[in-house]
Order: structure tokens, then C-alpha cells, then sequence
């Protein structure tokens, strides 16, 4: 490897390189608590809201480094009224999943409807959700707490409550077998994928990564995944919000980078009006874009409401900061049309990290807030700066 | 004879790979109106920005010599503090602020914590009276109309302390009144303040009628100055100088494969700009395009080229569009740009940058923009079939570049061009619109560019292209069809074609005078 080489690594990379030096930093300021069994699972159950809003998040900054700032009020109260649904109307629970699904998307399509098609800044848009949503949750909750305590099917499917990981049916006590398992099959998934897709490329002469990079990564990230569920399988296993994260995270993925439509929302970011003589319809993009972030804001709501197992107006309170700060770290531009679903989960795992390593150091929760912010800005000068070719101030 | 009160002596201005201006020599006496004329391209504006510092010292060669003393002007302050001020063609107001705060722009009276606002007023309003503007100086920019804001923004120069006042093509937007009015206050301004101007134009009737001395600029080259009282002064002693220059074998052989079929007819096209309603930017069109005809729409920039392109392709440009539009004989209605690229019709933009390429991602990607789903099934992409497809692109148009995967923002402007017009091709049209498809490329790369419009009209699809680029569209043309303001005013058979004949019909129909369309 010579120095540019080393240089365009190290660019492409960074994030995970940073992930894992912070991981390091953490490991030895917490003594290696950060890598408990218990504590790798928690970041899971602990996050999964943000993996999911994220996702969304990222599809509205890809048309253009727009962003939606209702989704912490939106998955309120879509929170808010699946809970009276279940406990005060006593609503049967599948109906009122459908009813929570339904909410957050014609929620998303009303405010895609004035971005995309009034052209209303979605700066506007969404701020003008955020107080309404929020101010909804508490019209419908009373201001007060309602319990889904008594839910259990609804609180175990999205991840809540004691029982809430996949059962395991070779019911071996202290390793969960299942969890160990699924990992190694995805593994050799994962294995089988990308070599048969390499060596198709190969036989028909396209650009191939040289064989020594290509077993490198292959190996690390094998490696990762099954170290991640070993880990688990010493804690409960897989929790099943887990299984939503990775039904959302691979399916956006693919979406992003197979489809035509995911195409659509990489050509608006990067120009729309060239989008647009291209013949593609780029009002109906920004209308996905944030009808989807209402549908996923409702699943992230359900998520919420059974990780704390009730609906509360206060819920959901900087959810949409934590999806825009994974996004932007993740490196998505603040301009649009550049970021990818693999770097925003990168990114808001460094955050669940940065937060879980200090609370275990016992750090102030008001200076996690500092850090936080820190890391945010410095990632964006980061993009920023390096898109400029280095050049840190611009010539007036 | 008077004070010389300008020289620029041999200045020569170089753009990566462009010789903007070559040894150019202008001399300017105090208290002329000294004319700047050429074809678009020929260097006016570069001289411009040269003088006025845009273009800084130390980026061009040769000397400004002003007042008496060489200058070296860092920036736009630098000049405009010798009272050098210069208005260019796109007015520099801003809307939602009143006359006198845009006359004071940048130039705030008062104090820097306090702006005098009494100060700016009277000074604005003993500006606008010696510009006779007699709307109040606390009335919007918006709410006024071209003309007014042209007299505004002579005002805001004289309020610089102006010397020498620059206008890039002062009339270009106004009707002919409100033109007649600025040139006759030019000419006022001359008599009363004995200010220096230097005025470029197109409209070259105004020139005659408002200049004092007329420099002739050709492909970045003086050619002459030609004096008021001791020179020829008519228009076609002006053109004579404008156009005189040989076509050498720039461009490839070419075969005639022109069909009989008429593959698109536009009649009675009408457009309104999109902002200003009131505002006709395409007037009474009637075009047609054979198959295999390579049909240049030559004009003037501003003439209405583009929004006559854009307005056809899917009505992407302008407002209220009415006329009619045939492809292969049929009527058809096309709504949207989806419309457009079903019938076969393919816009390649003049401003590949702005509105044709995305600069950030891969060739492959730009490629299969316009046509995404025949590299799809079921909106799912097939990644190797795209990139074949980009490769096959990148052979066949010679495109330079490392690999598919390089960005397009990396490309040179050729490439770029190549790229784009790869994109449409992909989309298999069978009429494609090239608007100015070799603008800021070099010579090489319009080589393979003509070659590639041989190439398509020889398949039998039709190519209609928009040049300002006389000769180009005199070398590639089958048939040309002259623009000016909004109108068509001339067509001419490409045989019969010449530079003359072309700048002749421009220039007479400039002005707002009614000419026939044949």
C-alpha cells in the first residue's frame, strides 16, 4: 500500500476508526464494562429508536440536507394514541398497531405534502409539526401517564419489558445457543454473498478491490458480527427489537442502493434541477422522503412506548436531534446527496456509545451534552473541510 | 485632441486553455462615449472585468494605464475608488430594499453603528434628479420596472463619484423608449458632467447613434477603432469588422442524410418568462426539424434560444406556453419532462454543471439518469448492466477518464460534455436538442463533439442545435434558422450561410423592429 492509499483509507473510513478508538478509550476508562454482555446488549435495546428514525432521517437529508424536526413529537403521540387505543378503548392490539402504522404515515404524507408540493421549507414544515405533535400527545394523554404494563404481547414484539428477547429453543442456561447460532448463519450469509457477487464481477472483467483488501475486510467484519452475538448470547440472547433494527436497516439499505428510487433521492440531493430535466418526477421524491420518515416515526414510537413500557407527553423529547446527529456523523452532507444507510448506523452507534461509555464513568448527564455536541460539530467540519480539498476558511 | 483618460495597453488574458484576450488595446478619451462591439465570446466582458479589478492584477499581462498613472486594481473597490464603476447586463438590485438603500449599498452613509438615514435620502434623491428617475427613493426595487432600475443603477454609479462608467449592454432588457431615454441620458450625462462612459452593445443602430468612438473586438483581439465624423459609421461597416475572419477545417467532413420526413413542427410557440408574467420571452415561433438534419438555431445570447428549447422539452421552462407541437406528424401535448423523453425528444442543457450533471457522482450513475429503468427490472437496478452500459458510453464517445466510478466534477469540461451526451443517448431519442453543446470546451474536444452529431443524424435521428458560435453552426449545419429577441427573423439554407448574412438579420431585428419571418 503506498501513502495515498493509506490517505484514501483512512478518508473512507474514518468514522469506524474513530468508533473504535473511542470504543478503546472507553473500554480502558471503564475498566472494560463497556464490553459487559450486558452492556452491548443495552446499547441495542437503548437505541434502537435511534436506528430506525436515523434511517429515515437520512433519506430526508439526502434530498437536499433537509431535515424533520417533528419525528421526537411525532412518535409521541403516535405513542400517545396507540396506548389509549390498547388500555381505554380497549382496541384488540394487531388493529391497533394498523391504526399507529396508518398515523405516522398520513402524518409524514401531510407535512410531505407542503415540502413537496407548496414548496414550503421543511425547516417550517416540520418545526410547526413539532409543537403540534407535541402539543397533541398531551391533548390526548391528559397530560397524564397511561401504563401498557398489562400489554405483553404488544410490549414483547417491539423490544419491551422483562421478556423481551428471542426465546431459546435449545434452552441451555447460561449461553443463549439460538443468539450464537443465528450470528453464525448470518455470517455465512454474509461470507457466500460477497463472494459470489466478487467473483461474478470478476468473470465479467469489472473493477474488483485487491484480493488482500477484500479478505481483510471480509474476515473483520465476519469477526464482528460473531463477537457481536456471542456477546449477546452471554447476556439473553437477541432482543427482539433487534430484529426490527435489521429488518429496517436491510431493507433501506437495499432500497438506498439498488433501487431507482433510492437512486432518485441521491440525483435530487446532488442536483435537482438536473434531477429534473432527467425526466424524474423530484416533488413525488421529497414526498417520499418524509411520508416514509412519518411511517418509521410510528415504528420508533411503538419501539418507545414498549421499551418504557407506557405513553407519556414528554416521550420522544430530542429523538429528532439524536437522528440528525447520527445522519451528519455518519457522513451524510449537510448538502445532500451523499451518505449511506451502513455510515448512519456507524454513526449513531458512536453516539449510543459515547453516551453509554459515560454513564458508566459516572460523567455528568448536562457534559454528555457538551460532548455530544462536539463530536456533531466536529464531524461536520470534518465533511466539510475535507470536500474543500483541505482548506479550512473560505475565501471571501 | 483631449486627455487620454484610459489606456489599457496589450493586455493579454489566459484561462486554462483559453487565450481570453490577446494583446488587446483600448484607448479612451475623457468625456467620449466609446463603443465596445464584437460577437459573444470575442473578450468585451473579459476587458471589463479586467479593468474593473474583478479579474485582479497579477492575473492578466500588460497595463492599465489611468488618469496618467499605471494602476493595479486588487479588487472591485480598488477601481470603483478611482472612480471607475460598472454596471453589467444583470442589474445588481435587490428587490425587497428601497432605491436609496441599494444606491448606498456597501456604501452606507453615516457612521458604521449608526447609518445616516437623512444622508442617504437627500443624496439619493440628488442622484435620481440628475438621472431624472422621478419615483420616490424610498419606493422598492420590485416595484419599479427595468428601465427605471437601469436609471437607478447609474444613479448609485454617480453617487461613487463616477469617471468612467462601464455599461454591459445597457438596453439588452429594455423596450425601445425606455432604451432611447438611457442613451439620450448618456449623452446628457456627457454634456452636463462630461462623464466618461464606455458602453458595450449589440444593438448597433444605438451605437451609431450614441458613440463617439467605436473598438472593434474579434476572438479576443482590437481589430480596429473606428472614429466618429472620420470613419464609416454604418451598421455594415461595423459588421464588416465584427465577422471578417476565415473558417479553417474545424470541422469534420460531413455527409447530407436530410430525409423528407419532418420529424418535429413547433407553430405558433408563445412563452412567458416564469416571474414576470407580462414578460414574452419566445414570440410566434414556427420551426420544423427533418430526420437526419443537423438544424442550427443560431442568435444571440438572451435571445430566447434556451427557453424556446426547455419550454418544448416537457415545458420546463416558462410560463402560459401555447402553440402547437407535432413529432412525426402527430399532435402531441408534452406536459412533463417524463412526456418529452417518451416521444423521443432529448434536451442536452447548456449549462451541463447547473442543470445537467450531478458532480458528485460516478459517470456510470449520470449515464443511466435519464433512462434508469432499462437498466432496471422492477425498479431494481442491475449494477453490472449500468456499468456496462457506462463503459460502453465511455468507448464509443472516447471519453478520457480513469474508470466509470470517477466522479463527474473531476472530469475536464469535455468529458463532462461527452458524459451528458452520453446520458441522452442512452435514453435513445430520436430528436435531440443541443444547446451551445462545445461552449468552454477545447478545440480538440469539439472536434470529437462535431463528429459525434455526424455520427447520430447518419443513424437518421435529428439533431437540433443551439450555438452562438457562428462558425460552428455554419460548419455543422444542414439549415439555420436566425433568433433574436424572442422571434424568429431569418432562415437560411446552410449553403447559402454566411457569418454576414446571419449577424445582418440579428442586427436588423434588433430594437423591437417588426421583421418578416422570410
Amino acid at each position: 500500500m503506498n501513502k495515498d492509499q493509506v490517505l484514501g483509507f483512512l478518508k473512507k473510513n474514518t468514522m469506524i476508526i474513530v468508533l473504535l478508538v473511542v470504543l478503546a478509550f472507553f473500554s480502558w476508562r471503564t475498566g472494560g464494562a463497556i464490553l459487559l454482555p450486558m452492556n452491548v446488549s443495552n446499547l441495542i435495546s437503548q437505541n434502537a429508536y435511534v436506528f430506525v428514525l436515523a434511517t429515515g432521517m437520512l433519506l430526508c437529508i439526502l434530498t437536499g440536507g433537509n431535515i424533520d424536526l417533528s419525528v421526537g413529537s411525532v412518535v409521541c403521540f403516535v405513542g400517545a394514541v396507540g396506548a389509549t387505543l390498547m388500555v381505554n378503548l380497549k382496541v384488540p392490539t394487531p388493529l391497533a398497531i394498523v391504526c399507529m402504522i396508518l398515523l405516522g404515515t398520513a402524518i409524514g404524507a401531510f407535512q410531505g405534502f407542503w415540502i413537496a408540493f407548496v414548496r414550503i421549507p421543511p425547516f417550517i414544515v416540520t418545526l410547526a409539526g413539532m409543537l403540534v405533535f407535541r402539543g397533541l400527545s398531551n391533548v390526548v394523554l391528559n397530560g397524564l401517564t397511561v401504563s401498557i404494563k398489562d400489554k405483553t404481547t404488544f410490549v414483547n414484539l417491539f423490544g419491551g419489558g422483562a421478556d423481551c428477547y428471542i426465546h431459546d429453543i435449545f434452552g441451555n442456561g447460561t449461553l443463549n445457543l439460538t443468539c450464537l447460532f443465528g450470528g453464525l448463519v448470518a455470517t455465512a450469509v454474509f461470507i457466500v454473498l460477497q463472494i459470489s457477487s466478487r467473483t461474478q464481477r470478476a468473470k465479467k472483467n469489472y473493477e474488483v478491490e485487491n484480493f488482500g483488501t477484500f479478505i481483510v475486510k471480509l474476515v473483520a467484519i465476519s469477526a464482528v458480527i460473531v463477537i457481536f452475538a456471542y456477546k449477546l448470547a452471554q447476556h439473553k440472547g437477541i432482543p427482539t427489537v433487534l430484529i426490527w433494527v435489521l429488518i429496517v436497516v436491510l431493507v433501506y439499505g437495499y432500497i438506498t442502493n439498488n433501487t431507482t428510487v433510492g437512486r432518485y433521492f441521491y440525483a435530487v440531493g446532488g442536483n435537482e434541477k438536473a434531477t429534473k430535466l432527467s425526466g424524474i418526477n423530484t416533488n413525488k421524491v421529497y414526498f417520499l422522503a418524509y411520508t416514509n420518515m412519518g411511517f418509521l416515526a410510528a415504528l420508533a414510537g411503538m419501539i418507545t412506548i414498549a421499551r418504557l413500557t407506557s405513553a407519556q407527553p414528554t416521550y420522544g423529547q430530542n429523538y429528532e436531534m439524536d437522528a440528525i446527529g447520527s445522519c451528519f456523523i455518519g457522513g451524510a452532507s449537510a448538502y445532500g446527496g451523499i451518505g449511506t444507510v451502513p455510515g448512519v448506523i456507524v454513526g449513531a452507534v458512536l453516539m449510543g456509545v459515547i453516551n453509554l461509555g459515560m454513564s458508566l464513568m459516572g460523567v455528568d448527564a448536562n457534559m454528555q451534552k457538551v460532548v455530544k455536541g462536539v463530536v456533531l460539530l466536529a464531524a461536520v467540519i470534518f465533511d466539510v473541510v475535507s470536500k474543500r480539498g483541505g482548506k479550512m476558511i473560505v475565501k471571501n | 485632441m483631449a486627455k487620454i483618460l484610459l489606456e489599457m495597453k496589450n493586455i493579454t488574458k489566459t484561462f486554462p486553455g483559453v487565450k481570453a484576450l490577446d494583446n488587446v488595446n483600448l484607448q479612451v478619451e475623457e468625456g467620449e462615449i466609446h463603443a465596445l462591439v464584437g460577437e459573444n465570446g470575442a473578450g468585451k466582458s473579459t476587458l471589463m472585468n479586467v479593468l474593473s479589478g474583478i479579474y485582479p492584477y497579477g492575473t492578466y499581462e500588460g497595463d492599465i494605464i489611468y488618469d496618467g498613472n499605471v494602476c493595479q486594481f486588487g479588487d472591485i473597490k480598488d477601481s470603483e475608488g478611482k472612480g471607475i464603476v460598472i454596471i453589467h447586463q444583470e442589474l445588481a438590485l435587490i428587490p425587497y430594499m428601497t432605491i436609496a438603500e441599494n444606491m448606498f449599498l456597501g456604501n452606507e452613509r453615516g457612521t458604521k453603528f449608526k447609518i445616516n438615514w437623512h444622508e442617504t435620502s437627500d443624496l439619493a434623491r440628488k442622484y435620481l434628479d440628475i438621472v431624472g428617475l422621478k419615483d420616490s427613493e424610498q419606493t422598492q426595487i420590485k416595484d419599479i420596472g427595468v428601465g427605471k432600475q437601469q436609471l437607478v443603477e447609474i444613479a448609485k454609479a454617480l453617487s461613487k463619484n463616477a469617471r468612467l462608467l462601464i455599461l454591459d449592454e445597457p438596453t439588452s432588457s429594455l423596450n425601445e423608449t425606455d432604451s432611447k431615454a438611457l442613451l439620450d441620458l448618456m449623452l446628457k450625462l456627457k454634456k452636463e458632467q462630461g462623464l466618461t462612459s464606455i458602453i458595450i452593445s449589440h444593438k448597433l443602430n444605438e451605437v451609431s447613434y450614441v458613440a463617439d468612438k467605436i473598438t472593434v473586438i474579434r476572438d479576443g483581439s482590437t481589430i480596429e477603432t473606428l472614429t466618429k465624423g472620420v470613419d464609416d459609421f454604418s451598421e455594415d461597416r461595423i459588421i464588416k469588422g465584427m465577422v471578417g475572419r476565415e473558417l479553417s477545417d474545424r470541422f469534420p467532413k460531413r455527409e447530407h442524410h436530410v430525409g423528407d420526413e419532418i420529424m418535429m413542427e413547433v407553430k405558433n410557440w408563445n412563452v412567458y418568462h416564469p416571474l414576470y408574467s407580462d414578460r414574452k420571452v419566445v414570440k410566434d415561433v414556427n420551426i420544423h426539424v427533418k430526420k437526419g438534419e443537423v438544424l442550427g438555431i443560431s442568435g444571440l445570447m438572451g435571445a430566447g434560444r434556451t427557453e424556446l428549447a426547455m419550454s418544448v422539452f416537457g415545458k420546463s421552462y416558462g410560463e402560459n406556453i401555447s402553440g402547437q407541437l407535432f413529432i412525426k406528424g402527430q399532435e402531441v401535448h408534452l406536459n412533463t419532462v417524463q412526456d418529452a423523453i417518451k416521444h423521443k425528444l432529448a434536451y442536452v442543457t447548456e449549462d451541463r454543471k447547473g442543470n445537467g450533471l450531478i458532480l458528485s457522482n460516478p459517470i456510470k450513475i449520470n449515464t443511466t439518469l435519464a433512462n434508469l429503468d432499462a437498466v432496471s427490472t422492477r425498479t431494481v437496478i442491475d449494477k453490472d448492466k449500468e456499468y456496462a452500459v457506462a463503459v460502453d458510453y465511455k468507448e464509443k464517445l472516447k471519453t478520457k477518464a480513469p474508470s466509470v466510478e470517477q466522479n463527474v466534477g473531476n472530469l475536464s469540461g469535455g468529458n463532462q460534455q461527452k458524459v451528458l451526451l452520453a446520458k441522452w443517448m442512452f435514453a435513445d431519442p430520436d430528436i435531440l436538442i443541443l444547446d451551445e453543446p462545445t461552449r468552454g470546451i477545447d478545440v480538440g474536444a469539439k472536434y470529437e463533439i462535431y463528429c459525434i452529431i455526424n455520427q447520430l443524424v447518419a443513424e437518421g435521428k435529428s439533431v437540433i442545435m443551439i450555438s452562438s458560435e457562428l462558425p460552428e453552426i455554419l460548419g455543422m449545419c444542414d439549415r439555420i434558422y436566425v433568433m433574436n429577441e424572442g422571434r424568429m427573423v431569418g432562415e437560411l439554407d446552410g449553403k447559402d450561410a454566411t457569418q454576414e448574412k446571419i449577424m445582418t438579420y440579428i442586427l436588423q431585428s434588433s430594437g423591437n423592429k417588426e421583421v418578416n419571418n422570410e
